[in-house]
């Protein structure tokens, strides 16, 4: 085990794609001199020089297309967009061209693209660099989509993502990236299809991702000393979501809370409800709930944005609700 | 034929590039037939008038060179050798088309023919243009990406993102505008303040020509000297003045423009008038007509006959080609994430 920072643990994981994939280039906005806008590839264009780190002008649907033809022309592109909020101004390549052209092209044209992007609140950035939409574009078939929580996953999602025939989104969190975290050695690559358990338990189960995996972690500590036994499901992979994970966690615990840092109205929030209704409600001794961000852009003061955004208590008190609520739905 | 010299033409390269027109021409009147008949369904926009410029271009290009084009591509696939019964099997939605059937009309590729769609989003190809060029700049090949887009693009933003990116990376791409006058029903001084699309390239340090899109030994010439820039890092953009005589798709009154203006649009036909120019050379004569007619004749015959003998895919394979089949030492199984 070695300590890192998640965002050195992003940086290596780059450094690792130029280093082993030839054919693998960086191209984002301010990744060169500037280091990155949240620091990321500080030092990359020294090492692997202006071909490979090639800063972007401020044009994402020029360069998001650019990835994808570059893409489609056989190399490895890794895109940097600033944040997701800033990914809407792609939406046209990312979802029209990156997520379809396999399938409108009859499979002959496959798009092997990975863009990266921050994603997330809580650092005071106001409401046009807070939200998260991962759960939104995990709607669309032909993408997946990647939250990496820890320093491990960061540090190896990448390369596997890299590896994929088909257009990777990976989310990282921004109040993750100055995150200290045991990097596991023994780790030489990180699968991209599973959902991972980040802390066992008996009594419910708490489907999430990203930065609210800590905020759930927290609370299933606060509510270990009062006997309260959570398990901590971390989803990692919005798109496709792993199932089978989920189900048997639903199984074990047969109870449920989906915390999600995305809107609650029509999020993936939903969509985790509506699986495990089709797929494990017999299992359920009580009606599932959600802790999601408040429906209102995130406003900027601290006071306001901590109480939009899911927080360990309001994630406690939620699991104490369903664990409140069995018994109105006893087990036959 | 020499590169720049429009007062020679050998007859083979006469005739094959008429024939080529003919081939556009016929091959979508009768994609008119079929569609009234109902085998071709959904959106489709024809080429008619505007053939010289896809057969010019494609006459500039080496087989490697790739091309990106618009939902109004059936031009552009037949002239860079889509086979034309791929094409049509792809228009009737059989598996035997160039996309399996899936795209239809307004999605064509051909990757063994470096075509890479059929883009039906306006300016949405640009910039996967640019990518594919900056992939050949990259991996050292001195292929040269053909970008075809309509004037209403002009107004994307894509558009004057993709003109920036491809000059500030001397990027080998040429941006083939094809101003038909209509983006749609839209005329060009009806969207855009400034209606000169060439003088566009300046912007973005990037050289520009207008061409007259209705003559196809003035697209030849032009598109083979933008093609060389091209491939030396210089990107080009081309404005080709056209004019399509039908309607923007299959459902348009054209209530937007009168029929003297089409007529006279037609007076200005390159099929007849290409015929005409290599007549007076001498090396295109009115006994090459019916011969021409009667192998384009057959090539359409054959490609109808084609796609109708095709199959419909199976409902059974429907989620098939949404992402690739994933190898299977991919598919990890076991909790934790651990590969």
């Amino acid at each position: 085990m070695s300590t890192m920072t998640y965002r050195e643990a992003c940086k290596q994981a780059i450094r690792q794609c130029l280093l082993e994939e030839p054919r693998a280039f960086m191209m984002g906005e301010d990744i060169g001199d500037y280091g990155g806008c949240y620091g990321v590839t500080k030092g990359l264009l020294a090492e692997f020089g202006p071909g490979r780190i090639r800063d972007a002008p401020l044009a994402e649907s020029g360069f998001v297309g650019a990835g994808v033809g570059a893409a489609m022309g056989g190399m490895r592109p890794i895109v940097e967009i600033m944040t997701c909020n800033f990914a809407l101004l792609a939406l046209d390549q990312l979802i029209n061209n990156a997520a379809t052209l396999r399938h409108m092209s009859g499979g002959k044209v496959g798009v092997p693209l990975v863009v990266r992007m921050a994603t997330g609140g809580g650092r005071q950035l106001a409401a046009q660099h807070s939200h998260s939409f991962e759960g939104w574009f995990a709607h669309v078939p032909g993408l997946r989509i990647l939250v990496p929580a820890t320093v491990t996953d960061a540090r190896h999602m990448l390369r596997t993502a890299l590896r994929e025939a088909d257009p990777v989104l990976l989310f990282e969190h921004v109040f993750l990236y100055t995150m200290e975290g045991e990097l596991d050695d023994t780790v030489k690559a990180v699968d991209i299809d599973k959902a991972a358990i980040r802390r066992p338990g008996k009594d419910l189960s708490i489907l999430t991702s990203g930065n609210t995996v800590w905020k759930s972690l927290e609370a299933a500590t606060a509510l270990a000393s009062d006997g309260i036994d959570v398990e901590v499901v971390d989803l990692r992979v919005l798109r496709p979501l792993d199932d089978e994970t989920i189900m048997a966690s639903v199984k074990k615990t047969h109870r449920v809370l989906v915390v999600d840092e995305g809107w609650r109205s029509g999020g993936i929030s939903a969509e985790l409800f509506a699986r495990v209704c089709e797929q494990a409600f017999d299992e359920l001794d009580a009606a599932p709930m959600r802790v999601c961000t408040a429906e209102v852009p995130i406003p900027y003061p601290k006071h306001l944005e901590d109480a939009a955004l899911p927080q360990p208590a309001t994630i406690a008190a939620a699991a104490r609700q369903v664990l409140g609520r069995s018994g109105r739905m006893p087990r036959a | 034929m020499s590169a720049d010299d429009a007062t020679t033409l050998d007859p083979d390269d006469a005739r094959r590039l008429y024939e080529q027109m003919v081939l556009i021409r016929r091959f979508e009147e009768r994609c008119v037939e079929l569609y009234g008949q109902g085998h071709i369904r959904g959106f489709m926009h024809l080429y008619d008038g505007q053939e010289a410029i896809a057969v010019g271009m494609c006459e500039a290009l080496i087989p490697e060179d790739g091309i990106v084009a618009t939902y109004r591509e059936h031009g552009q696939a037949l002239a860079k050798g889509v086979p034309p019964g791929e094409i049509m099997a792809e228009l009737y939605g059989k598996q035997e088309g160039s996309s399996g059937g899936r795209g239809g009309s307004m999605h064509i590729f051909d990757t063994n023919r470096f075509f890479y769609g059929g883009n039906a989003i306006v300016a949405g190809g640009l910039p996967v243009a640019v990518g594919l060029a900056l992939a050949d700049k990259m991996l050292g090949r001195h292929r040269v990406t053909v970008c075809f887009f309509g004037e209403g693009a002009v107004a994307e933003g894509e558009f004057h993102e993709s003109l920036n990116l491809a000059s500030l990376w001397r990027l080998p791409v040429v941006f083939v505008c094809e101003n038909n006058l209509y983006a749609m029903g839209s005329a060009l001084h009806h969207d855009e303040a400034g209606t000169d699309v060439a003088a566009r390239a300046k912007g973005y340090a990037m050289a520009a020509q207008q061409v007259d899109g209705m003559d196809l030994m003035a697209v030849l010439q032009a598109g083979r000297r933008a093609v060389n820039m091209a491939r030396q890092g210089a990107p080009v953009l081309l404005e080709m003045r056209t004019y399509r005589f039908r309607a923007h798709s299959m459902f348009d009154a054209q209530s937007y423009r009168d029929k003297a203006e089409v007529e006279r649009f037609k007076q200005r036909d390159p099929i007849p008038g290409f015929f005409r120019f290599a007549q007076g050379l001498g090396v295109l004569d009115d006994s090459d007509l019916d011969v021409i007619e009667g192998r384009v004749r057959r090539v359409v015959d054959d490609a109808v006959a084609f796609a109708a003998a095709g199959h419909f895919e199976s409902v059974q394979t429907l989620l098939r080609g949404v992402v690739a089949e994933r190898p299977a030492h991919l598919s990890t199984t076991g909790n934790g994430g651990v590969a």
